[in-house]
């Protein structure tokens, strides 16, 4: 009972704020919204009982992408609200779509489940007495090893490819250059000048 | 009332549907997009998640994971380009982005 009661709030806060993060005038709260979906959706997945996601999504949504949009959104300084022009004129379009998606996804949904009549209850994970994390790491390090060491080639070549992009290089910063620093000469920096006495440089 | 498979596959396709429904009404808006690209790839988690637990099968909870990771790089390959567009042009209106057609 306590389950259903969670779900149903859990899938209204998450439909409202995703239609939130979509709507909002200020970027920053449709940023905020996004957490808040992601968060929900977090707790929709310890309903499911896949715990483990559950937290991965909170790190890895809630605590680096979201953190990045806003970072951006911050750092750009755009005129948010000329952007926000032509917001009603695709509407029409975008609504039609939408509802014709809406209603495609919501009539396979209804078919594959009632297919043999009685709708079907999620179970949760079978109590074998071990975590669903525990369940993860069995299957994660041996059937998909490859798939895992895919994913981090993945995320490598993303963080290069995103370090690249935004690295510049202007000309008229000065840096430190070790390697010239270190590999400076004696005769290149030290100067001897003999000066005779009573007479100064000069 | 016991919870079923298609209530998540609604909640899902819900959030579907408003992610595709955000690009198209913030076309503007390259933030709000990547956003909605956000929404519709935790839409398909949470079907993915679904149909794990009701299959009683690890596997959609594999591939979750997957598509978290490609999520996140696309999120952080995504933000790039925006701030190196932003540097080139001074403003992120899609619009204007066709400067690389042929």
């Amino acid at each position: 009972m306590l389950a259903t009661i969670a779900f149903y709030v859990l899938a209204v806060i998450a439909v409202i704020s995703a239609f939130a993060v979509i709507s909002a005038r200020n970027p920053v709260h449709s940023v905020l919204f996004l957490i808040l979906t992601f968060f929900t959706a977090a707790g929709l997945f310890v309903l499911l009982g896949a715990e483990f996601l559950a937290m991965l999504l909170v790190i890895v949504y809630v605590g680096a992408v979201a953190v990045l949009f806003l970072f951006v959104v911050m750092m750009l300084d755009v005129d948010f609200v000329e952007l926000k022009q032509g917001f009603l004129s695709y509407m029409p379009i975008g609504a039609l779509i939408a509802a014709a998606l809406l209603a495609e996804l919501g009539l396979v949904a209804s078919a594959a489940v009632s297919a043999n009549g009685a709708p079907i209850a999620i179970a949760p994970a079978e109590n074998t007495g071990i975590t669903n994390a525990e369940a993860i790491g069995q299957v994660l390090y041996t059937d998909y090893l490859l798939v895992f060491q895919m994913a981090g080639l993945v995320l490598f070549v993303a963080m290069i490819g995103a370090i690249v992009l935004t690295l510049r290089h202007r000309p008229g910063v000065r840096k430190q250059d070790i390697a010239a620093q270190v590999g400076r000469k004696r005769s290149e920096g030290v100067e001897l000048k003999d000066i005779r006495p009573g007479q100064g440089l000069g | 009332m016991e919870i079923t498979l298609a209530h998540y596959l609604f909640v899902a396709a819900a959030l579907f549907t408003i992610g595709v429904f955000g690009i198209f009404v913030n076309r503007k808006n390259v933030i709000i997009i990547l956003m909605s690209i956000e929404l519709v790839l935790l839409s398909v988690n949470i079907n993915l998640v679904a149909f794990s637990a009701y299959l009683q099968n690890l596997e959609g909870q594999i591939f979750a994971m997957m598509v978290l990771t490609v999520a996140a790089a696309e999120a952080a390959v995504g933000l790039a380009i925006l701030v190196t567009y932003f540097r080139n042009r001074g403003n992120i209106a899609v619009e204007d982005i066709n400067q690389m057609r042929g």
